[in-house]
């Protein structure tokens, strides 16, 4: 239905203040693209500017390859789910999904269809007759969802909408998303900060830092190959582990002297695997190939299917996941181990070597 | 305040019932003076219960004109009243609210300027700028006119500062739906804003009628008609330094059916009061 550019584009606060700085995005038609990073990144403002709501200091937006920057947010055909809903308090149900089409000029049968139906797939129809005070988080989360879809817009936007659930409903609610766009095959755009969300709704997954893109790409991409130390800890739970190395003669070490046991890339200062790509063992054997440090642990977080090892490795907090029940206790001494082609290596400037 | 000792609900139930005669009390007395006769209240003692004469005071307090006024009946004079009151409480409340609406939602130069200048406005009262607007209205032939008795009080600071303060408590995410559902300003302002302005404007006519209602002195300055007058300033008229000359009973009533009006706004709109308080709708 509609494919979403962004050029270039930049957002300057007051002349001075740069919110975004140059962000060159394209966003294929039916695709999901989310936008993840650390509060203050200029995901939230990038989003307002696809949505109309704040204007673009510098570059392009274009919503269907038209250049949509001096139209306003009505006229861009798009739809907005809000992080705190921002349902119309004294409109019931049926008014706060009708009233977009009413100012459209739609006519009140072809209204009355649309709700209706869209009432129906999301199993508000019993709701149509209640107030928004009236409802719970997650069925007033369903209406804002219900608002965007009635209008069958060219583009979804959605501004953090499950952050104000709780966790299962979140959960729940995140599937449901997934399914819907998938099935309305609506071109979206989705702001987050929680980068579970960000990596199981992703068709394209954008991670920004300080107004600026990151990385883009697949999500499992950027999961294993991240392009930056930002990256690779922001996206994973737990993040990965980032240890400063130092190069020593054909080998290197850490900060400490403690020799990793192989030899970095050139100009690699940082070293970082993830919590499920090493094994622990128990015995002082050093594998070819792979870096193995002795650590000892501090704390296990059974969680179940899973337990988490935080260990102090020189100076270090590692975090290691060993699926099932942990063997190992509090204060056990034990020999970490990533095989080479599941380390990740970064030059001075954070950057992927 | 759970269970409190007998003795301490009684002394707090007398302290109310005290201070419930000493507000009734006066209000109950005017009541008893006017349903006697003129003769009844000018020789003491009065008596503590209503006489026998209330529908002939009011009667001719209402229809047959008050000698001292020029003869004109209270009714006209609670026309007058109420529709300045009305006029001023509803012009106050539409005037106020588009100023704090242009205010708040919308960006202009100058914007913290005109907001700061309705502001200071707060602290000067009618009576500083009462002869500039005097002559105005002079000059205007506004003199005993409904519009000279309305217009120089519509304007109201602290209804535009209430008004502000709400409205800057409607979360910016409400305006930006509506701005995306295609609601232009008026209609946002009509369909969202006005709606969920309920209760404060009902809250604010109540108090905007009252003060209407008992304006004193420019409705003094700028009547000079009888016919034209507010029922407090003629209540001011009918009564003269000598007793003899001031038809009390008549008085009595004109100041019953004084109170009536404010009585029956602030009862039937109490109403709203609740039920703003009652269901908040944010």
């Amino acid at each position: 239905m509609a494919t979403v550019d962004l050029k270039d584009v930049e957002k300057v606060y007051g002349g001075a203040v740069k919110a975004v700085k140059g962000v060159t995005i394209a966003i294929p038609d039916k695709a999901l693209c989310v936008l993840v990073g650390p509060s203050g990144c200029g995901k939230s403002t990038l989003l307002r500017m696809i949505a109309g709501l704040e204007t673009i200091s510098s570059g392009t937006v274009s919503i269907d390859g038209k250049v949509v920057n001096e139209i306003g947010p009505t006229e861009r055909d798009i739809a907005m789910v809000f992080q705190n809903y921002a349902l119309y308090p004294h409109m019931k149900v049926y008014d706060n999904m009708a009233y977009g089409l009413r100012n459209r000029g739609m006519p009140k049968d072809e209204i009355d269809r649309r709700v209706k139906d869209v009432a129906a797939t999301l199993e508000l129809a019993h709701l149509l007759d209640r107030r928004p005070r009236e409802l719970s988080g997650g069925q007033r989360q369903r209406v804002a969802m219900g608002r965007a879809i009635v209008r069958n817009p060219k583009v979804f936007l959605f501004d953090e909408p499950l952050s104000n659930l709780d966790a299962k409903l979140r959960g729940q609610m995140r599937v449901e998303i997934k399914n819907l766009q998938r099935s309305l095959g609506v071109t979206s755009v989705y702001v987050t900060h929680d980068q579970l969300e960000a990596m199981t709704l992703a068709d394209i997954l954008v991670v920004m830092n300080a107004g600026l893109v990151e990385q883009m790409g697949a999500p499992l991409d950027i999961y294993e190959k991240p392009a930056s130390t930002f990256v690779a800890s922001f996206i994973g739970a737990p993040p990965m582990n980032l240890l400063p190395i130092v190069a020593s003669g054909n080998g290197a070490t850490l900060a400490d002297g403690t020799d990793i046991g192989m030899a970095a890339p050139a100009n690699a200062v940082t070293l970082g695997f993830r919590p499920e790509d090493v094994d622990v063992v128990m015995n002082a054997d050093r594998p070819e190939g792979a870096v193995a440090l002795p650590a000892r642990v501090e704390a296990v977080e059974p969680v179940g299917a899973e337990s988490f090892l935080y260990c102090a490795a020189a100076g270090n907090r590692i975090v290691v996941r060993v699926s099932g029940r942990a063997t190992a206790k509090p204060d056990d001494d034990l020999r970490i181990v990533a095989k080479s082609e599941k380390l990740h290596w970064f030059d001075q400037a954070g950057k992927r070597v | 305040m759970i269970g409190q000792s007998p003795v301490r609900t009684l002394i707090a139930h007398a302290v109310l019932i005290v201070g419930i005669l000493i507000v009734a009390f006066p209000i109950y007395y005017t009541f008893v003076a006017s349903t006697h006769t003129l003769q009844t209240i000018l020789r003491p003692p009065l008596p503590l219960l209503p006489g026998g004469e209330f529908l002939r005071n009011y009667t001719e307090a209402l229809f047959g004109g008050i000698g001292r006024i020029g003869g004109v009946g209270v009714g006209t004079l609670l026309l007058n009243t109420t529709i300045v009151a009305v006029g001023i409480a509803v012009g106050k409340i539409i005037i106020s609210i588009l100023s704090a609406y242009a205010i708040v939602f919308f960006r202009f130069p100058f914007r913290m300027t005109f907001f700061w200048l309705i502001f200071i406005t707060l602290m000067l009262p009618v009576e500083v700028r009462i002869l500039p607007t005097y002559k105005v209205m002079v000059d205007f032939g506004l003199i005993d006119t409904y519009a000279g008795l309305i217009i120089p009080l519509i304007a109201s600071a602290t209804a535009t500062l209430l008004f502000r303060q709400f409205f800057m408590t409607i979360p910016g995410e409400l305006v930006e739906a509506a701005r995306v559902d295609g609601a232009g300003p008026w209609r946002f302002f009509f369909d969202i804003l006005l709606p969920l302005s309920r209760t404060n404007i009902a809250a604010l006519f109540v108090i905007l009628f009252i003060y209407g209602w008992t304006q004193y002195l420019w409705p003094l300055l700028v009547t000079n008609r009888n016919d034209m007058n507010t029922i407090v300033i003629a209540l001011r008229k009918m009564v003269s330094f000598a007793d003899a000359d001031t038809q009390w009973h008549l008085v009595m009533v004109t100041a019953m059916l004084a109170i009536v009006p404010p009585i029956l706004v602030v009862v039937l709109m109490q109403r709203w009061f609740v039920r703003g308080l009652v269901d908040s709708e944010k």
